[in-house]
C-alpha cells in the first residue's frame, strides 16, 4: 500500500492497490457462467483517452462555420457518411454508419458538462466520478458496485491497471489483463503453474509476482484463439492510467466471449488511447477512429439480441478552430456513441452552435449526467439518484 | 541476515541493481563505508549534445519537421539517460529518478529535451541537499512551468494548478493545507512566465500580484519566500520521508526519521532497525527492473525503449502529474508475460558460459543479486537447461520482480 493518499486518482495507487487485490483470470470470470438472470443487461463503456474531436467525428458539414473554422480539416463532400440534418460521420467509421442506417446507433450531441475543464486529468476525472464541480475519490461505476454488494466480478476492465470509474468506496472492480497472451518459446502452461505456486510466509510483493505467473496460465487457453498483433507495438498509446492497454478489438473480443457465456459481468471497462492531436491531427484522428469502427462494428454484430449496450466517450471534445499546427486544442462538448438493444437510434439531443461560443468552445447542450442516469436506471436497472449524488436528469432514448 | 544479504539489499535499494562484482567489493568494505560510497555526492555529468533548440516553424512542414526534431531530441535524452542510469555506480542516479517520479513532469506537454534535460540536472544539483533549495528551484523550472500552466497564472486571472499540485504532491500532501492556501499560493506564483526561445523563466512584472499574502500561518510576497514557507511547515518532512520510504524503504508507515537534507534522510533509512526487514517487500519499478537486469548483464541499453513502454514506464513521459503507480500495480499478468518476452531478448545479448554447471541457479542468482530462490522456482529453473531460457526466466521471475 501507498503511504499517501492523493485527493484525485492522479495515480492510480490507491485504487490499484485494491485492484491487485482482485486481479483475476479470466476462466475466473467465465467460472461465473450461468450465475445471472437472463434477462440482466450488460454495459460496455468504451473510453477514448486524449480527447477526440468531436467535431470531426460528427461533422456538421452543412453549417458554413464549420468550414471558416477548419479550412485545412474539412473532409470532400463525397468522403462524409451521411447522418441527415447537416451532419455526417467521419469517413473513418463506415461499420458505425451502417448501424446508423440500421436504426441501432444513437448519436447524442453536445455533450459535457458545467464549468468544463480543460486538462485531461481533471476532466477525465469528472467524467469517471461524475461529480464535476469536485471530483472525489469513487468512480460512478464503482459507486454502483458498491450499491450492489460490492463482488468484484461485476464490473471488470481489460486494461492493465484498474480504471478509476471502477473504483468504489468499499469496493472495487477487477482488472483482467487479456492483450496479447501468445507465450514465448520455451514457456509452458505447466512452468507457469509451477512458478505461480504459493509459498508460505513469503511477503505480498512476492506473493503478487508468482500468482501472476499462475493468471497467466489461466488465462492463456482464452486469448490463444484472438487474432494477436504483432508484438512491441511502439505506437499503442499509453492511457491516462499508466498502462498500455492491449488494442481495443481484442478487449471487445474477451468480453464477447464473456456475454456469450452469460457471465456474472454486469459492467466491462474497455478503451483506446492517442486522441491528444494537437497537430497534424486529421489523418491521424481518422486512422485511430477506424480502429474503433472496426472493433465496435463487429462487436455490435456479434452481440445482437444479447442485451448489451455500448456507451462510447471522451474526456472533451476539441476547440472548434483549428490551431496554427494544423491540430486542435482541449475544447469541451463532444458527441455520445450509444449502441446495442433497446437503444433507439438516430440523431438525440441539440447540435451546439458554432457561432454562440463560449470563450471558443462548444456550449454543452446535454448534462453527461443524463446519459448515466438513462445508463444506470434502463441497462443496470439501478437507482440514478443513488449514484450520481441525487441527480434528477435523464436522458430518454432507450427504444 | 548475513552480511552479505544486508548490503546486497542496500545496493538494491539505492542503486538501479547491483552486479556481482560490485556486491563482493561491498562485501569487503562493509555496509557503513558502502553505504558512504553510495551516497557521496557525484559531479554533475556532462549533457549530451541535443542540438540547438528548433526554432518554432512557419509553414506546415516547418512545423512537422520542427516536431520530429523534438521528438528525435527527447529520443536522444532519454538514451544518454538510460546510459547514465547503467553506467552510474553511486545512488545518484537512483534518486534524480526518484526526483523524476516525484515532481512528474512530461514531455508529452513540455515537448522540449532542453527543458527536460534542464529539470533533470536541477534534481541533480539539488536533490542530495535540504528540500528548500530545490523546492526553490523547481518553482522557477520552465518544464514545471509549463506542464501546471504556470504559465497561465497571471494577477489578473491566477491559475491554481501549479500551486495545488506544489502542496498535495510535492511538498505537503492532502490535509496539510487549505483551499484558500492554494488560491493564495498562486497568487504568489503569479507572473513566471517561460520564454520558449531561449528556455528560461522569468518574473514578469506586470503579470504578477505584487501584494504579499497570508497563507499557511505566515505571509509571503514573492516565490522564494513561498518556498521557503512551504518546507518550514510541519507536515513536509514527514511527507518527504514518507516518500523516500516508500521507495527505498518498505510498503508499510514510515519511520520517524530525521535529517536536514535529502542525503541525510537516505542515509537514517538505510541504518533504521527496520530497514533490513524490507527487503523482497518492494515491487521494482519497470525501469528498476530493466536497468538493473542490463547492469547485472553487462550489456548496453539499447532495445530498451519498446520494453519500457509494453511495461508502462518511459522515463520523461509520466502518466500524470501524480507520477507512476507504485507497488503491486506494476504486477499484472500482461506484465509477467513482457518480463517474459523481454527476459528472452535480453537473454539472447548476454553471456552465458557460467550457466551451464551443476551449480547454475547458485550462479544465476549470484549474477542477478537474487538472495535465494523459492523452492517453486528452484524446481521450474532446475528444469530449465538451455543457458538462454534459464537467465530469460531468471530474469521474469517473482523473486527478481521484487527488491
Amino acid at each position: 500500500m501507498d503511504t499517501i493518499t492523493r485527493r484525485r486518482f492522479l495515480v492510480a495507487s490507491g485504487v490499484t492497490a485494491a485492484a491487485a487485490a482482485t486481479t483475476l483470470g479470466v476462466r475466473e470470470i467465465l467460472a461465473t457462467a450461468g450465475d445471472r438472470d437472463t434477462a440482466a443487461k450488460t454495459l460496455v463503456l468504451v473510453t477514448l483517452y486524449g480527447g477526440n474531436d468531436g467535431l470531426n467525428t460528427v461533422i456538421p458539414y452543412a453549417d458554413p462555420a464549420y468550414a471558416t473554422a477548419r479550412p485545412d480539416f474539412a473532409y470532400q463532400p463525397e468522403e462524409l457518411l451521411d447522418l441527415g440534418e447537416g451532419e455526417a460521420l467521419n469517413p473513418g467509421l463506415p461499420g458505425l454508419h451502417k448501424l446508423f442506417g440500421e436504426g441501432r446507433l444513437a448519436v447524442v450531441r453536445g455533450v459535457g458538462y458545467p464549468k468544463p475543464n480543460r486538462s485531461h486529468f481533471r476532466s477525465m476525472d469528472i467524467w469517471q466520478t461524475a461529480q464535476p464541480s469536485r471530483p472525489g475519490t469513487t468512480g460512478w461505476l464503482g459507486r454502483w458496485l458498491d450499491s450492489v454488494g460490492g463482488d468484484p466480478r461485476l464490473a471488470i476492465s481489460f486494461e492493465p491497471v484498474l480504471p478509476p470509474l471502477l473504483a468504489g468506496a468499499t469496493s472495487a472492480g477487477a482488472t483482467v489483463p487479456g492483450g496479447d497472451l501468445k507465450l514465448p518459446a520455451g514457456v509452458t502452461p505447466g512452468l507457469l503453474a509451477g512458478i505461480g505456486a504459493p509459498v508460505a510466509g513469503e511477503s505480498p510483493a512476492l506473493a503478487r509476482a508468482a500468482a501472476c505467473f499462475a493468471d497467466l496460465g489461466r488465462v492463456r487457453d482464452l486469448i490463444a484463439s484472438a487474432p494477436l498483433d504483432d508484438e512491441d507495438d511502439a505506437e499503442t498509446p499509453a492511457t491516462a492510467t499508466g498502462g498500455a492497454a492491449p488494442p481495443l478489438d481484442q478487449q471487445l473480443a474477451l468480453v464477447a466471449r464473456c456475454v456469450e457465456a452469460n457471465v456474472a459481468t454486469r459492467v466491462y471497462s474497455v478503451s483506446l488511447g492517442g486522441f491528444d492531436l494537437h497537430a497534424d491531427g486529421k489523418d491521424a484522428q481518422r486512422t485511430l477512429l477506424a480502429k474503433l469502427d472496426k472493433a465496435l462494428a463487429a462487436f455490435a454484430t456479434r452481440m445482437t439480441g444479447k442485451g448489451v449496450v455500448v456507451a462510447v466517450y471522451s474526456e472533451f471534445g476539441r476547440r472548434v478552430r483549428a490551431n496554427a499546427s494544423d491540430g486542435t486544442d482541449h475544447g469541451t462538448a463532444s458527441p455520445m456513441f450509444l449502441l446495442g438493444d433497446g437503444i433507439e437510434g438516430g440523431l438525440h439531443g441539440e447540435s451546439p452552435s458554432l457561432t454562440d461560443l463560449d470563450d471558443g468552445d462548444l456550449k454543452f447542450t446535454t448534462d453527461f449526467r443524463d446519459v448515466y442516469a438513462m445508463l444506470l436506471s434502463d441497462v443496470l436497472g439501478a437507482d440514478p439518484g443513488q449514484v450520481l449524488d441525487g441527480w434528477r436528469g435523464r436522458m430518454d432514448l432507450a427504444g | 541476515m548475513t552480511d552479505r544479504r544486508l548490503v546486497t539489499h542496500l545496493l538494491r535499494r539505492l542503486t538501479f541493481g547491483p552486479t556481482a562484482a560490485e556486491v563482493d567489493a561491498a562485501v569487503r568494505a562493509g555496509y557503513d563505508a558502502t553505504l558512504e560510497r553510495l551516497l557521496t555526492p557525484a559531479a554533475l555529468p556532462q549533457p549530451p549534445d541535443l542540438g540547438a533548440q528548433p526554432a518554432p516553424g512557419d509553414s506546415r512542414a516547418e512545423r512537422q519537421a520542427v516536431r520530429k526534431q523534438q521528438r528525435e531530441q527527447l529520443a536522444t535524452l532519454v538514451r544518454w539517460w538510460l546510459g547514465r542510469m547503467v553506467a552510474d555506480r553511486t545512488a545518484a542516479e537512483k534518486l534524480t529518478f526518484f526526483w523524476h517520479g516525484h515532481w512528474a513532469t512530461s514531455a508529452q506537454k513540455v515537448r522540449s529535451a532542453h527543458l527536460m534535460l534542464g529539470q533533470q540536472q536541477t534534481f541533480r544539483r539539488y536533490g542530495t541537499g535540504p528540500t528548500g533549495p530545490l523546492v526553490r528551484a523547481m518553482l522557477r523550472d520552465p518544464a514545471l512551468i509549463l506542464w501546471l500552466d504556470g504559465q497561465k497564472n497571471t494577477r489578473k486571472a491566477p491559475n491554481e494548478n501549479l500551486s495545488r499540485e506544489v502542496m498535495e504532491l510535492f511538498t505537503l500532501g492532502v490535509g496539510a493545507y487549505s483551499e484558500d492556501d492554494v488560491k493564495a499560493g498562486a497568487r504568489a506564483l503569479t507572473g513566471w512566465q517561460v520564454d520558449r526561445a531561449t528556455g528560461r523563466a522569468r518574473l514578469v512584472a506586470r503579470r504578477h500580484d505584487s501584494q504579499a499574502v497570508e497563507l499557511l500561518g505566515g505571509t509571503v510576497g514573492d516565490l522564494d519566500s513561498y518556498a521557503d514557507l512551504i518546507v518550514r511547515q510541519e507536515a513536509h518532512l514527514p511527507f518527504v520521508v514518507g516518500r523516500l520510504w516508500a521507495r527505498y524503504g518498505g510498503p508499510g508507515p514510515a519511520p520517524a526519521v530525521t535529517g536536514r537534507d535529502t542525503t541525510a534522510l537516505l542515509k537514517a533509512i538505510c541504518t533504521t532497525p527496520g530497514f533490513a526487514a524490507t527487503a523482497g517487500t518492494l515491487v521494482k519499478q519497470p525501469v528498476e527492473w530493466l536497468i538493473g537486469a542490463v547492469r547485472q548483464l553487462g550489456l548496453e541499453p539499447d532495445g530498451a525503449e519498446p520494453i519500457l513502454r509494453a511495461l508502462g514506464q518511459m522515463p520523461l513521459r509520466p502518466p500524470s502529474v501524480g507520477g507512476w503507480p507504485e507497488g503491486a500495480a506494476w504486477l499484472t499478468t500482461s506484465s509477467t508475460l513482457t518480463r517474459l518476452r523481454a527476459g528472452q531478448k535480453l537473454a539472447a545479448r548476454a553471456d552465458v558460459d557460467g550457466l551451464t554447471g551443476s551449480d547454475r541457479t547458485q550462479a544465476l542468482a549470484t549474477l542477478l543479486a537474487v538472495d535465494s530462490w523459492s523452492d517453486r522456482t528452484h524446481a521450474a529453473l532446475t528444469a530449465t537447461k538451455d543457458p538462454r531460457r534459464l537467465l530469460a526466466l531468471g530474469l521474469a521471475s517473482p523473486e527478481y520482480a521484487v527488491h
